[in-house]
């Protein structure tokens, strides 16, 4: 036996995955409550104890772990234009596995170092200007941004030209200051590759430590990343493959949770049919996407709010009705439905809450009539060809009926301008493995592909 | 001499692909970085692309005679984002029908834009005046 142990310290629970190498199976999954306040190995013990041990004790050949403690991985990203640097500069953060808590755009005003300062981010992300484009706005925000009482951790992923003398200002007040390439280097162009592995290794080499994570490193060997990296990195080995092993092609892995819901998509988007033009931003082939409003149970009285009248019109519910069931849920965010009515509800909710974040995660296509006849336009990911849809997170698995939850990721023939899969199979990752997976492919990527591919099964 | 930016497309609901290449080689040939933006650009991303590569021109095209809807206001939008003196260069067919082309030049002059080009003016005309008005050319 060669056991690896694999540990998510997320924000309510702590996770513990065991899995033997050679026999490729899980040997036993737990939880327990996380423990950051007092010591954050608590909660890791207590999830740990609750596997059996064998008879002649555990020897793990390894022992990783990320973390979504204490808060994630907390961004606050600026760049020029909103839907140019600054939405490249989003982009790079949510694809670092980061909550991005505000996007700033233009010159940074001081109301905008007010944000700064109240929510604390862990990590600034400065952009803006393309390669010798515009450099003005980051020199200013670099001179504003080093005004702050505070010294946080900057990576700046801007204009090349004056990256170096934003980061000179910058070192006045804040370290680490971490130089990556550019998140726009040419107008059209994202790049966000330099910027994301710049992200990681300060999360590494500054984040755990101040989190109070690294108690947990006396024990284990390293934590490694952010949750959701580990996530996009195990869906990212799903849908390539490795070596001789194939994997399962492109995929969306929808990730209902109480507070937000994570779509992840690994595919290119191209257009499907032919002469259709592409506009806005070019999408990352690894593609992640967070929305706030859209949780099961800590924002469900949001969520209900965006869905309104489809949800009561899919449920036949009164407004009181819904906002009964939406106190039980404020008293115990982790209740799981007790009657077929309540359950009802649950399914309805979750299927608006996969529908709306797909929706906002795949491109549209729009027809434009110009006096030669009508021509299509594609803005994002066309994912109408996908075949793979995956889900996972806490209220997926606990869930009664799954598969009619995330039906609500398939496409809508009445809303033919959102190119959602228009015919997938549905995938349910039963284990709870894809961020332990995303550990594991650090160790063998081989072994982590074909226990994904065994363990997540089909609904 | 630093390499001068200038940002090129096709305005409004126009698809007219051609002239857009052979603009972009033109003046890439002339020593000029172009971003090319392509067709069916709208007033806003000629702003945001010259906003963000520091652009010193926008050079518009309109080939479907709906030029003049579509170019209207684009200098005061332009002004309004604080890129209010750009150099902006339009031309193509850019009016309906046969008309006098001192008239449709007087209406584009007035929309703010500094040089109007008529139907098959060659590329090199307006790199001579770009050149010009960019205080490239030791007269």
């Amino acid at each position: 036996m060669q056991a690896v142990l694999l540990i998510d310290f997320g924000s309510t629970y702590t996770k513990v995955t065991i899995v033997d190498l050679e026999s490729e199976n899980i040997l036993g999954t737990a939880r327990a409550g996380t423990t950051i306040e007092t010591n954050i190995m608590d909660g890791m013990n207590s999830a740990l104890a609750q596997i059996p041990e064998p008879a002649e004790g555990w020897n793990f050949v390894r022992k990783l772990a990320c973390s979504s403690a204490a808060g994630g991985l907390k961004m606050i990203a600026s760049g020029l234009v909103k839907e140019l640097t600054a939405e490249a500069a989003r982009r790079a953060a949510l694809g670092a596995g980061a909550r991005v808590l505000e996007v700033f755009s233009y010159e940074l005003t001081q109301k905008d170092l007010d944000r700064i300062i109240v929510s604390k981010p862990d990590i600034l992300l400065l952009a803006g200007g393309t390669d010798g484009g515009n450099r003005e706005v980051i020199l200013k925000n670099a001179e504003m941004l080093s005004t702050l009482p505070v010294s946080l951790p900057v990576v700046i992923a801007g204009n090349k030209v004056v990256s170096g003398q934003a980061a000179d200002i910058l070192g006045k007040r804040h370290t680490p200051v971490v130089i990556a390439d550019n998140v726009m280097p040419e107008l059209g162009v994202l790049s966000v590759e330099s910027a994301r592995l710049a992200i990681r290794e300060v999360y590494l080499t500054h984040i755990i430590q101040a989190k109070g994570l690294d108690k947990a490193e006396e024990f284990l060997e390293r934590i490694m990343m952010p949750t959701p990296s580990a996530v996009l990195s195990a869906a990212e080995l799903l849908a390539q493959g490795y070596g001789s092993e194939p994997g399962m092609g492109e995929l969306i892995i929808v990730d209902v949770g109480g507070a937000t819901t994570d779509v992840h998509s690994i595919a290119k988007g191209d257009p499907s049919k032919p002469s259709v033009m592409l506009k806005g931003l070019p999408e990352p082939y690894v593609k992640r996407t967070v929305e706030g409003d859209l949780g099961m149970r800590y924002s469900s009285e949001a969520l209900v709010e965006t869905a309104g009248k489809p949800l009561l019109d899919n449920l036949g519910w009164t407004d009181d009705q819904v906002l009964d069931q939406l106190s039980l849920y404020k008293e115990d965010p982790w209740r799981i439905p007790q009657t077929a009515e309540e359950a009802k509800f649950d399914v309805a909710m979750g299927r608006i809450a996969v529908g709306l974040a797909v929706d906002r995660h795949v491109g549209t296509i729009e027809v434009v009539y110009t006096p030669f006849g009508a021509s299509y336009v594609q803005n994002g990911k066309d994912l109408t060809p996908l075949a793979v849809v995956i889900g996972t997170g806490g209220v997926l698995l606990h869930h009664s009926d799954p598969l009619e939850i995330l039906r609500g990721a398939v496409f809508n023939p009445q809303e033919p301008t959102i190119l959602k899969p228009q015919d997938p199979s549905f995938y349910l990752d039963k284990e709870y493995i894809l961020a332990a997976m995303g550990l594991l492919r650090e160790v063998s990527p081989q072994v982590a592909l074909r226990m994904m591919k065994k363990y997540i099964v089909k609904l | 001499m630093e390499q001068k930016t200038v940002v090129l497309g096709v305005i409004g609901s126009d698809v007219h692909a051609v002239g857009n290449r052979i603009l972009d080689f033109a003046f890439t040939q002339a020593g000029f970085k172009v971003i090319n933006i392509g067709v069916l650009a709208t007033q806003e991303e000629f702003i945001h692309s010259a906003i963000e590569t520091n652009a010193d021109a926008l050079l518009v095209s309109s080939l479907y005679g709906h030029g003049e809807m579509d170019c209207r206001g684009l200098r005061e939008k332009c002004q309004e984002t604080g890129i209010g003196k750009i150099i902006m260069y339009v031309g193509g067919n850019l009016v309906v029908g046969k008309q006098d082309f001192e008239s449709v030049k007087e209406r584009f002059l007035a929309m703010g834009f500094d040089r109007v080009y008529p139907p098959g003016t060659l590329p090199d005309t307006p790199i001579e005046d770009l050149r010009k008005d960019l205080g490239m050319t030791i007269d």
